[in-house]
């Protein structure tokens, strides 16, 4: 039972206390900046609360032990980062296949390569569409240590009630500052939890179960993908999230997701108190996307402003989503650096001024 | 296993945790997959565990087993088996898990999970299946390919100075695993023995003492292009005075502290 209480923690302690709150039983792990203290407080909550942790040998490893652990019905999650991001996604390819409801929290570093290890937005499209296959994934962007805490929690929930892995999409930032956030156990904020269940391994009353990922003809996979894009295209209204603010009679939208959208937010803040028609928009879930509300919210703009910290990886989501509108997209593109509220205010009234 | 004789017919002597309507399986004549797994099977019966068993399988001719037997089986990904089934068996350790797997896959792809598996002496069985090839992707070189052998990657022979020498797994394993740790070499060539192997892998899991290893050599006469009497052959002799057969690591006894084989 965890007490609520307001904390000053880092995100990374926040999604450990998350997965606490959320009754989460396994963590494995390979450490990797940014994201390793989630690890590193889990264990040392872990004698506490009586949870199961393995530092493994590469983070291969770590998602097939989580995968195994998810199989035999106990909520299990596992974090990442870069690097270790990529190699994860051979484990994310099968969960999403065999429909495992494995909970993924990935805390973005600089990219390509090594890079940074302090932030970047750069493991978007990866995290959305890594692996070799077609993205059946729900991904949670977030932009705060609250949020750190609220989605870690409903991961394991949006995880096993639909079946496909879930993530919390973070980032260095966000693990590894400290930030006040409100901590709670989540059935006392009238929170249900969806029960995990065996899949393999445990008495059941329904017989053997064979699992596989490898079929022999092109059809036969083909009607397997079909029932998983069409569980896929059932659960998106259901989970889709964003946030949306003066966008009604906006002549500018501002579009982007994570700890950038917080520095919208703010500029945009301003453009408001000094009278000017800017809109924010900031997709929660960048996977599924939400295409019918961003289309709605720049259905009168006359221009969309994108800010990310990446060469346009939330920008190809967006132009997707915006097929076939007239409205004129503008980037600034930001890969590996933070995006300051005076960035943001600074380079959109730049757009504002132009564009009469 | 069933009476090889019911009512007046005559028929197959499978072992009861064998999915009877996957039958018969799909691997190649003359493959010794189907030998492994049914001395699998009867230890299975032996100690009548199927509905406690996790059976995951690897990919290669290895994944030909999912739907093989009577219990719960997930085919994982190439070298991938051991940590799923480690982490299945930790998150729930009343299972008994299995890890099927070929040598590529353990001693290749999956080299690194394997030799931290023993490390931290997993409390699973691993049965890994020496063929001395790849043999799904059509008979390229393994990590077990003996010197000289030719394969679809080493046309001239398998060159040691170039490619190193044939892997011993059991006895790295050995070598690096802990007290408890289980670790034998059988063959398809002596069934009795292969099966005694396999079920005191997995009484040793249910005893709790540590990792079990098994590999057993096996045949693969599509890829290494033999008749019956060259295949046997190539297992019985070539194989075998290579990989000694034998258990290598048992608990409790000498063969812990020294590599003997018997």
């Amino acid at each position: 039972m965890l007490e609520k209480k307001r904390m000053f923690i880092t995100g990374n302690e926040a999604v450990a206390w998350a997965a606490i709150a959320a009754k989460a039983d396994a963590l494995f792990g390979y450490p990797i900046t940014p994201q390793t203290e989630v690890m590193q407080y889990w264990t040392k909550y872990a004698p506490k609360y009586n949870k199961l942790f393995l530092q493994t040998e590469d983070e291969l490893s770590a998602g097939y032990y989580t995968l195994g652990a998810v199989m035999t019905g106990k909520r299990a999650f596992t974090s990442t980062s870069g690097p270790g991001n990529v190699l994860m996604q051979e484990p994310m390819s099968m969960a999403e296949m065999m429909r495992i409801p494995i909970v993924f929290v990935i805390q973005q570093r600089g990219g390509p390569s090594t890079a940074t290890v302090i932030y970047g937005q750069q493991e978007t499209t990866l995290t959305a569409f890594g692996g070799n296959g077609e993205g059946f994934r729900v991904v949670y962007s977030t932009a705060s240590h609250q949020e750190l805490f609220d989605y870690t929690i409903k991961s394991f929930n949006t995880a096993w009630k639909y079946r496909f892995p879930t993530y919390v999409l973070g980032d260095g930032y966000q693990g590894k500052m400290r930030e006040s956030l409100m901590v709670y156990d989540p059935e006392e904020e009238g929170i249900e939890f969806v029960a995990p269940y065996s899949l393999a391994g445990r008495a059941r009353t329904d017989g053997f179960k064979h699992y596989r990922n490898t079929y022999n003809t092109e059809e036969e996979l083909y009607d397997i993908l079909q029932a998983h894009i069409k569980d896929y295209d059932a659960m998106t209204p259901k989970v889709v999230e964003w946030d949306t603010r003066w966008c009604e009679d906006a002549d500018t939208v501002v579009i982007s997701h994570g700890i950038v959208s917080r520095s919208c937010l703010a500029a945009c803040t301003l453009f408001q108190s000094e009278g000017q028609k800017v809109g924010y928009f900031r997709p929660i879930t960048i996977r599924p996307f939400p295409v019918k509300e961003i289309r709605e919210a720049v259905q009168k703009a006359k221009q969309v402003i994108l800010f990310e910290s990446a060469q346009g990886q939330l920008y190809k989501m967006l132009t997707e989503a915006l097929y076939g509108l007239s409205v004129p997209i503008k980037s600034i593109l930001r890969p590996g650096l933070g995006i300051t509220t005076e960035e943001v205010y600074r380079e959109t009234s730049n757009l504002l001024s132009r564009k009469g | 296993m069933q009476d090889v004789k019911v009512g007046e017919f005559f028929q197959p002597a499978f072992p009861s945790s064998w999915l009877e309507t996957t039958k018969p399986h799909n691997f190649c004549p003359g493959c010794g997959h189907g030998i492994v797994l049914k001395c699998l099977g009867q230890a299975i019966d032996e100690l009548n565990i199927a509905d406690k068993v996790v059976y995951g399988c690897d990919i290669g001719c290895c994944l030909l087993s999912w739907n093989f037997f009577n219990t719960d089986c997930i085919q994982t990904h190439h070298g991938r088996t051991t940590p799923f089934i480690a982490g299945a068996k930790r998150a729930t350790p009343e299972i008994v898990g299995i890890a099927y797997m070929g040598d590529g896959g353990g001693y290749a792809i999956g080299s690194q999970h394997l030799v931290n598996a023993a490390i931290r002496n997993e409390k699973i069985t691993i049965i890994l299946v020496n063929n001395a090839n790849y043999a799904m992707t059509g008979g390229q070189m393994a990590p077990t390919t003996l010197p000289g052998q030719i394969t679809e990657t080493s046309p001239y022979g398998k060159e040691i100075e170039h490619s190193g020498p044939p892997i011993l797994g059991p006895e790295m394993v050995a070598a690096i695993s802990q007290e408890g740790a289980y670790v034998a070499r059988g063959t398809m060539s002596n069934v009795k023995q292969l099966t005694k192997f396999i079920r005191k892998g997995l009484e040793n899991q249910i005893a709790g003492r540590g990792l079990s290893f098994i590999e057993a050599l096996s045949s693969c006469p599509t890829n290494w292009r033999t008749n019956a009497e060259q295949t046997w052959k190539f297992v019985e002799k070539d194989m075998a005075s290579y990989f000694k057969v034998g258990e290598i690591k048992v608990p409790g006894t000498k063969e812990a502290n020294n590599a003997n084989h018997t």
